[in-house]
């Protein structure tokens, strides 16, 4: 019961964001429920990595659609972590802006839907119906993006719902004709996850692929592959912070959930090439980013460029060999989410601190603003896979698996593409914190301002919810960098067996 | 013409899927935001005829729910939705200078639709023979015109337009070849179509007042090379 209960909080706590009542109603309401969420979410994560199933009881009616195994689990639970430090994010860096109370509900109400709307991507088991709450994802977040609604904030809001939907129109004709494969194969069962795999050896291979392509393509745009990923740093720097974490922390992973479950059926059929289109497409998305990070001019769109090499990472790792790479694979989804959301959280505090997103106007921070600085060098360091920290342990391995794959040239690519992301990364944040106040002559004007500003916006105007953010997000971050807890592992096991048949 | 009623409903489903793509051609020429609107309206009526004649001909209740969904929600929803969200002055727009012109548009229309007659071989040959009809290279070529629509377009509406037509012709693909889909899974889907309408109209409405546009097409400020102007004069 308890999956069906973490779908309707968010749905209650959106309509009870709408009645206005005090200042701190609607955040309060947003943070309660997701903090709920995040309970049961990690109750159903615990249960399904002991081996028990949460949704046996659930098989009568429209709720036959619900199931959740090992990988749904894990994505479930890391949609439920980023979206409770992002409303705890939230609290103090909505307030921060004195907006108007009615469009303050407005965010949460939109907040509180497009949580919703994720959350029902694992736990769907019908393709078709997974395709429309894809789809309610970016309508859902639509409207976050363009919040601001500045003419920039407009032009990416608009470019991610065009570029989105015409994706996911493609990627609807896929699942049809996925469906289709299915009948042909003469099976009658439900149309399923799970089904689609059993069903898969007797499908025409053409349908199979026909539907493979069409999907990775359609939902690619979504997830950010390169050459589809015009939109991705436009949308994931114009929304408010709190926002682009859920964006690009967890949004993109949980559309790429939608690819991989695709992996497991294509297996059945002969020539299918599914893994080679992944390492193909995964590795232009790297190499691509990797280059574009070195020239980026805003530092929200740099680390919306580092989620376009991390997808490139994670469907490079399974294009490597499912079997072989998906456990590295999926730690790499966890270390992502985690981190990321905490990246955009630092972002959001800088752009608290200095007001500008330029690049080349900040300077010196961590004089100026300690703890900004302190959180973006240590955010830039966790993305970027430096040492003690989650993402190194999870690109390691996949490196690992792929050098044990004998793929020496696509792990060879794969790591001097790493290696220049890294570079670019802190190449920036280097600069941004680190560099002489006076050292960037062109931005000589800005600095001034930004110096006012800083004093009077001072680390310790910095709102509390918002450090209680940072510090919430900055744990499993360190900490899954040399231990992963026993019931995580299990599940990171669980969820690696599901890319396989 | 005919000698069984089947061949009947056959010939029929070809008129209706061929009117369909006419309607794509008629959306990626027209000018007139108002006559595009119009178009899609035509065009969502002629893919519930194709659903009611194809469920008619197999026994298919399910296509018959197609047909209803369809008929209720893109031809009367949808323009109401857009007549509430943004405002009349989109109905009123008229496209002058698009990216290519009509002759050079309509030529890649037709290069469009006959790929997808060869695009739509393959998979009609792997389906049942009960399944093979027009439907499958129509409705690619709807999906592909709807998507070079989307990438030659500059004006709000057309661009809405085009995004359904896409999922039109995903449709009429796949009511012929993947039949008893879940009702609920038909309900879905065409409440994601209004919500999307839905969404548009509300962005459409914002860039109209923030702007004063409704070319969305000509919004390119967000680029990687460029300082942006408008925040370094804040800043000085």
């Amino acid at each position: 019961m308890s999956v069906i209960i973490v779908l309707l909080l968010p749905l209650v706590a959106a309509a009870l964001v709408c009645i206005p009542f005090k200042k701190y109603w609607a955040s309060g309401v947003t943070v309660v429920s997701s903090l709920a969420t995040l309970i049961l979410a990690a109750r159903v994560a615990w249960l399904v990595s002991d081996g028990n199933s949460v949704t046996a009881d659930l098989s009568v009616g429209w709720l036959k659609w619900v199931a959740v195994d090992g990988l749904s689990a894990l994505i479930l639970l890391l949609i439920a972590f980023v979206a409770a430090t992002a409303a705890i994010f939230s609290v103090g860096y909505m307030a921060h802006g004195n907006l108007q109370p009615g469009k303050l509900r407005l965010y949460y109400i939109n907040y509180n839907l497009f949580v919703f709307s994720m959350l029902a991507i694992p736990v769907l088991a019908e393709p078709t119906l997974v395709w429309m709450v894809v789809e309610l994802t970016t309508l859902c977040s639509a409207l976050l993006v363009s919040f601001e609604n500045t003419r920039e904030a407009l032009e990416a809001a608009w470019k991610y719902v065009v570029l989105s939907l015409m994706g996911a129109g493609m990627a609807l004709f896929g699942f049809l004709v996925l469906f289709a494969a299915m009948q042909a194969s003469g099976s009658d069962d439900d149309y399923t996850w799970t089904n689609l795999i059993a069903a898969a050896p007797a499908m025409p291979p053409v349908l199979l692929q026909t539907a493979f392509l069409l999907i990775l393509i359609g939902l690619g745009t979504k997830v950010g592959l390169v050459p589809m990923h015009t939109w991705l740093p436009d949308a994931h720097s114009q929304a408010p912070s709190p926002v682009c974490a859920l964006l690009s922390g967890i949004e993109t992973t949980s559309i790429l959930y939608v690819i991989l479950r695709l992996f497991p059926v294509m297996q059945a059929a002969p020539n299918s090439h599914a893994e080679t289109w992944a390492l193909v497409l995964g590795l232009i998305s790297v190499g691509a980013a990797a280059f574009l990070l070195l020239q980026v001019k805003d530092y929200k769109r740099m680390f919306a460029f580092s989620t376009v090499e991390h997808m490139g990472i994670i469907l490079t790792a399974v294009g490597l060999g499912a079997s072989v790479a998906g456990y590295g694979a999926m730690q790499q989804i966890v270390s992502h989410c985690v981190t990321k959301s905490f990246c955009f959280f630092a972002a959001g505090t800088v752009l608290l601190a200095v007001e500008t997103r330029q690049i080349a106007s900040v300077r010196g921070l961590i004089l100026q603003a300690p703890i900004a600085g302190a959180a973006l060098v240590f955010g830039g360091l966790a993305i970027a896979g430096a040492p003690p920290m989650a993402v190194f342990l999870s690109e390691f391995s996949i490196l690992k698996a792929g050098l044990t794959q004998k793929h020496y040239v696509a792990t060879g690519l794969l790591a001097i593409f790493i290696v220049i992301a890294f570079f670019g990364v802190m190449l920036h944040v280097n600069r941004m914190v680190f560099g002489a106040p006076d050292s960037s002559g062109d931005a000589s004007s800005p600095q001034r301002k930004n110096g006012s500003t800083l004093q009077r916006f001072n680390a310790s105007t910095l709102p509390f919810s918002c450090r209680l953010a940072l510090i919430l997000a900055a744990v499993p971050v360190l900490v899954l960098g040399f231990y992963i807890p026993q019931p995580l592992h299990n599940l990171l096991t669980q969820a690696a067996a599901a890319l396989t048949r | 013409m005919s000698d069984t009623p089947d061949q009947l409903l056959d010939n029929l489903n070809a008129l209706a899927t061929g009117l369909f793509l006419l309607t794509a051609f008629g959306i990626v020429a027209m000018r007139q935001a108002r006559g595009v609107l119009n178009l899609f309206i035509l065009q969502s009526l002629l893919l519930a005829a194709s659903a009611a004649l194809l469920g008619f001909r197999h026994h298919s209740e399910h296509l018959y729910g197609v047909a209803l969904v369809n008929l209720i929600s893109k031809p009367i929803i949808v323009p109401w939705l857009l007549r509430k969200t943004a405002s009349a002055e989109i109905y009123t727009r008229r496209e002058v200078d698009q990216v290519l012109n009509i002759p050079t548009a309509l030529l890649i229309a037709l290069g469009l639709a006959i790929l997808s007659c060869f695009l739509g071989q393959p998979l009609l040959n792997a389906v049942a023979p009960e399944f093979r009809g027009p439907n499958v290279p129509m409705g690619i070529a709807g999906l592909l015109i709807g998507a070079f629509t989307l990438s030659v377009r500059r004006e709000a509406l057309p661009l809405l337009i085009g995004l359904l037509v896409m999922e039109n012709g995903a449709f009429l693909a796949g009511i012929s070849i993947s039949r008893n889909l879940p009702l609920l899974v038909e309900l879905a889907i065409a409440t994601d179509g209004l919500i999307i309408v839905f969404i548009s109209g509300v962005l459409i409405r914002a860039v109209q007042k923030q702007i004063g546009t409704t070319a969305v097409g000509e919004l390119a400020g967000l680029k990687e090379v460029t300082v942006e102007p408008a925040e370094k004069e804040e800043t000085k």
